[in-house]
């Protein structure tokens, strides 16, 4: 990890105009090819920094900025994004190939130009098939896929997930966890990944970054050194569990050192 | 094996739910019966009237019998349909116009806060003044009769159109605008392909109020301009009609208006189904 980082946050603060601070003095260096968990309770501003490097939002203070490892100038990189959100936020009245070719259309490419691109992200998540659907045909875990193809369809550099699997079923989410440990093998993406599941954390990420809430803040940078590519055996292995205690416990501490008199 | 495979088709059999098939039972008669009932009462209703005229010898001048309106309504058809013809061309042109004005403001109140501030109460105001206190004003400033009456059904109409769109066009998922940032939508972008589409379900509401209300405007509009000659309506007819005591011909352009209403209705309703049955919760069918 001696090279240049792809992303840096540099003490990025933010405080609402009601006055809550909903992150301080974050400082963050996620380096390409990374998986970084951000793990926390909520309030603690996991959404907010991945809002602030998404460009959605501006920080108060502190910058964020881009590595120039690919000689790319800051703003084009910052373009490089892709975002999934906890809700599939799909366009109800859209095909699935419509919404999966909604970020290249906005970009301004033809239908005919973008067909194979599309169907190639499509058939990453194994939905080729499912196409000409609409949303609601779709079942939650299928929509996701669609919602992590859209992501995929423009090649980007960092893939910001936002509890991307929070609202399903355990068998769902156990699925998609392993699609999404496969795709980023294969493309050497990087991923910053928001979840309140130290379990979730552990199983996807080989960096793990504790938040704590009031005010949301880093308190804990962790690596999980477990090798890749991880599967059901991991899952129910020592070493993952180890680390899961681990993690869990950096979580506890985080949430003791509430400033007293405030209520969780 | 084959002995096992027909066990287990009878035992489906035996298995399917007598609740479910009542259900469905249910279901199918509610369905014929949703058509068959009103059409019951309505020839009932025909038929007691006729029955009233008769039996209390009521001159047709007061009540015509049924018949007789039917009656009417084929030998004066070619003043009616005349008259019919020019009513439905205010109709349909003022819900044109509606359209048009009402997805325009309302676009540009997405645009920019500014203009909606300055002009949305206008518009209210124009919506709740009875267009009846106003067209003395409009009768004393416009001297086209069409023009008159265009202005009348549309001030009217086009009220539901603009407010029913432009909660539509700001009631997108927050999410979605937020992804449509992120990919560098422009303006146009994000009103083209998010803001109008999420829009469309309340627009095509608004559409099925304001075709009701266009034909009621281009009526009343008539009535109080008390038009004749070339661009007489069903409204002319029907007070002609009044002053020389003649009922059925009344009658008879009472149901020309009825039936035109109906028509509006029911075509506003399909065009809003055809729109919308592919993703909207609003046209879908639910399996219980």
């Amino acid at each position: 990890m001696n090279q240049s980082p792809l992303i840096s946050l540099n003490d990025i603060t933010k405080s609402f105009s009601n006055g809550t601070v909903a992150l301080r003095d974050m400082t963050l260096d996620v380096h390409q090819g990374e998986f970084v968990s951000l793990l926390g309770p909520s309030g603690c501003g996991k959404s907010t920094a991945l809002r602030i490097i998404a460009g959605l939002a501006p920080a108060t203070t502190g910058t964020v900025s881009w590595g120039d490892a690919s000689g790319m100038e800051a703003e084009e990189a910052s373009h490089d994004v892709s975002f999934v959100f906890q809700e599939p936020t799909l366009m109800p009245w859209a095909t699935v190939f419509g919404n999966v070719f909604l970020p290249l259309k906005l970009k301004g490419q033809s239908k005919a130009k973008a067909r194979e691109a599309v169907m190639e992200a499509l058939e990453l998540v194994g939905l080729e098939q499912f196409e000409n659907s609409y949303p609601r045909e779709l079942s939650g875990g299928m929509k996701m896929r669609v919602s992590i193809a859209r992501a995929l369809v423009t090649r980007p550099r960092l893939l910001l997930m936002d509890e991307p699997f929070a609202a399903l079923d355990e068998i769902t989410r156990f699925k998609l966890n392993n699609d999404l440990l496969e795709l980023w093998q294969r493309f050497n993406w990087t991923v910053i990944f928001v979840t309140h599941s130290v379990f979730e954390s552990v199983y996807l990420s080989n960096r793990i970054v504790v938040m704590a809430a009031r005010p949301g803040r880093v308190v804990d940078d962790m690596s999980i050194d477990a090798p890749y590519p991880r599967d059901e055996a991991f899952r129910t292995s020592d070493v993952y569990s180890q680390h899961c205690r681990e993690v869990s416990d950096a979580l506890h501490k985080a949430m003791d050192s509430y400033q007293p008199g405030v209520s969780v | 094996m084959s002995q096992l495979d027909t066990q287990a088709v009878s035992g489906d059999v035996a298995l399917i739910d007598p609740v479910e098939v009542a259900r469905a039972r249910a279901k199918r008669r509610d369905r014929v019966l949703q058509w068959l009932l009103p059409l019951v009462i309505f020839a009932l209703a025909i038929f007691i009237w006729d029955r009233l005229c008769v039996w209390n010898e009521i001159p047709s001048y007061i009540l015509p019998r049924p018949g007789l309106v039917w009656d009417t309504l084929i030998t004066d058809w070619g003043l009616l349909s005349f008259s019919l013809l020019n009513t439905l061309k205010i109709t349909f042109l003022s819900l044109a116009l509606a359209i048009a004005g009402g997805v325009g403001l309302a676009v540009m109140f997405t645009i920019s806060r500014r203009v909606e501030m300055s002009l949305f109460p206008f518009a209210i105001i124009l919506q709740v003044t009875p267009i009846v206190a106003v067209f003395p004003l409009i009768n004393i400033y416009v001297d086209d009769q069409t023009a008159k009456l265009l202005l009348c059904a549309w001030i009217v109409a086009f009220f539901p159109i603009l407010s029913n769109t432009t909660l539509g066009l700001n009631s997108v998922d927050h999410n979605l605008r937020d992804l449509y940032r992120l990919y560098g939508a422009s303006r146009w972008q994000t009103l083209w392909h998010l803001q109008l589409p999420a829009a469309m379900p309340f627009f095509l509401g608004g559409l099925k109020i304001a075709g009701g209300l266009a034909l009621i405007g281009a009526v009343v509009a008539e009535f109080v301009a008390g038009a004749a000659g070339q661009s007489s309506g069903l409204a002319s007819r029907i007070i002609e009609a009044g002053y020389r005591l003649n009922a059925p011909r009344l009658f008879a352009a009472l149901l020309l208006i009825s039936v035109t209403g109906i028509l509006i209705f029911f075509s506003t309703s399909l065009i809003s189904h055809l729109v919308l049955r592919k993703w909207h919760e609003s046209a879908l069918k639910r399996e219980v």
